[in-house]
């Protein structure tokens, strides 16, 4: 089996193991990285290929131009509406543990001096689950790339709804899918790239409707659950089963691109669409 | 936009002791509750069943077809739940495949071509989640139908009559009044999945129940739902034919008051409706 599709053992499912701070410890191969070593591979592992997950400022810091990004609606955080039990407490948690107000980070920016709007799930922050912020987040983004007449670029890595905001996080479902439409509606170009995990409610709307559907190698990407899917079926599933390869043979996305490529490939597809050039463009 | 939402109808007589979210699942479960073609044949005359998808093959999950409802020209969904076990396997306990959701869409682009009104009787623990329907693109199925119904230039009514599970329901919920059963559910994720998640314990689904605001009071106050559908007392399983028909009255008001609406401006007042759909605070300070 290639290495791309042996599937990481998470203790648990949002920490990256990083003892000492010195070292890292692949989740795949379970193999000490030197830290230093792991970041100048964009967090991929040298031994094994494996993706490590990235939080949304890490992948912004990879992929667009130093200095480009300007950040979107920041100031929108997160209300408990439905009184859910628990779940402010781990918000706070997770704003305390990130640092962040929210699981989107969202803004405009460029890539190889191309404009494009991105939108990018956190997966460390309560695992990139859609509620309302994201969704709303998410729909601003698609919103503004249209007023701006600027492609849009998302980075999904996602649980998917956010089950704590109950029906109002189903929602999101359609308002994220109903501004990505406008996008379609007015040819304005939508790129999605599935990130390690995209899942449930997430590829269920705005990941599944790009113009593209570019991948992360080894990315799991699937509606349902792999467990809930075992017990229906009454039997296992290989390993291989919702990867990115998965998807790439089952003809549901486009591309699989590895991580030291995909900001070429983003360079290369925003210039086919004829996004627009910044000003002081910096060809990287 | 459709009708003035009504008030919340009390449950059967003034005495009726308030239901537990809980009992309100099981109500909305219950065998016996008319299901789809039930609420079809009651409500829609001289009905056509149309099949397939015309890409990989007819989903008996999901009911589609043409008819008349109230002396106009309709184009009708809804997954096919059974009423008894050899029903349910022949319908797949109405949980559609990814076919099942494209045979949908191909009705709805079909009645848009002709401006008749979708009506969507939305009834389905979830998605099915199978391996081949993760191999035919579960996801992609669902995403393409919200999409396509936030765009779709006729109208679009749905009622959720029993389940409404998650993006399985969405999928074809998606429209321009949203009408609820008092006793249907409509949630992100059923109970059950929820407790196994949150507290690893599957059994603790009566309280994930509660904190999920599930039923249609929930949902009319959190604006997802327009109108809720009063039952027959004990629930819509008691007398199913009233339960059928006590949906005709709302369901043909919302269609009127949304007939009067020029097709081409639908989208946009679709749009807003979903647009509304949230709540967050936004800070000036961070922002």
């Amino acid at each position: 089996m290639s290495p791309w599709l042996r599937r990481p053992k998470y203790t648990s499912p949002q920490r990256r193991e990083m003892p000492s701070g010195l070292w890292a410890k692949c989740p795949r191969c379970q193999r000490l990285i030197y830290q230093k070593e792991l970041e100048r591979n964009l967090q991929v592992c040298p031994r094994c290929g494996y993706h490590h997950r990235l939080s949304a400022p890490e992948r912004i810091a990879i992929t667009l131009d130093p200095g480009s990004f300007v950040e979107f609606d920041a100031g929108l955080t997160s209300v408990d509406p439905l009184g859910f039990v628990g779940y402010a407490e781990k918000l706070e948690e997770a704003r305390r543990r990130t640092g962040r107000a929210e699981a989107a980070v969202t803004g405009v920016g460029t890539v190889h001096g191309f404009r494009t709007v991105v939108a990018v799930l956190d997966f460390p922050f309560m695992g990139g689950s859609m509620g309302s912020v994201v969704g709303e987040k998410v729909a601003r983004a698609a919103e503004r790339a249209l007023q701006q007449g600027l492609p849009l670029v998302t980075f999904s890595a996602s649980g998917g709804a956010r089950m704590q905001e109950g029906a109002l996080a189903l929602m999101q479902l359609a308002k994220t899918s109903a501004a990505v439409a406008r996008l379609h509606q007015e040819r304005l170009p939508y790129i999605s790239v599935m990130c390690d995990p995209t899942t449930g409610g997430v590829t269920a709307s705005f990941a599944f409707l790009g113009d593209l559907i570019l991948a992360e190698p080894g990315a799991l990407i699937g509606f349902a659950g792999r467990r809930v899917i075992e017990q229906t079926i009454g039997r296992r599933l290989p390993e291989t089963f919702q990867t990115a390869e998965f998807c790439l043979e089952h003809g549901l996305i486009d591309m699989i691109v590895p991580r030291d490529q995909m900001r070429a490939q983003l360079g290369r597809l925003l210039r086919f669409f004829g996004a627009p050039r910044a000003a002081q463009a910096e060809p990287a | 936009m459709a009708a003035e939402p009504l008030p919340t109808p009390q449950a059967g007589s003034p005495a009726a002791p308030r239901l537990s979210p809980w009992e309100v699942v099981q109500l909305a479960r219950h065998p016996q509750r008319p299901k789809a073609p039930d609420f079809i044949l009651g409500l829609v005359t001289d009905f056509v069943e149309v099949h397939g998808d015309r890409l990989f093959r007819d989903d008996p999950a999901l009911l589609a077809g043409l008819g008349w409802f109230e002396g106009q020209p309709v184009a009708v969904v809804g997954p096919y739940k059974g009423r008894d076990t050899r029903e349910n396997l022949a319908h797949n306990f109405g949980m559609p495949n990814p076919e099942g959701y494209r045979k949908a869409l191909r009705v709805m682009k079909l009645a848009e071509k002709f401006g008749y009104p979708v009506l969507s009787f939305v009834d389905t623990p979830a998605a099915f989640p199978g391996d081949e329907a993760e191999e035919r693109g579960q996801a992609q199925a669902i995403a393409r139908n919200i999409m396509e119904m936030s765009t779709l230039r006729t109208p679009i009514l749905v009622v959720i009559t029993g389940e409404g599970g998650s993006g399985g329901a969405l999928a074809l919920g998606v429209g321009d009044a949203v009408l609820m059963l008092q006793h249907a559910i409509y949630t992100v994720i059923p109970p059950e999945g929820c407790a196994a998640i949150l507290w690893r314990d599957a059994s603790r689904a009566q309280e994930a129940a509660e904190a999920l605001r599930l039923t249609a009071e929930d949902l009319a106050a959190l604006g997802v739902v327009d109108e809720i559908v009063p039952e027959p007392e004990g629930g819509a399983h008691r007398d199913p034919d009233a339960a059928v028909g006590a949906v005709r009255e709302p369901l043909h008001r919302h269609l009127m008051a949304l007939r009067e609406i020029p097709l081409e401006r639908l989208p946009a007042l679709r749009y807003e409706r979903y647009r509304r759909m949230g709540r967050q605070v936004e800070s000036l300070s961070r922002g």
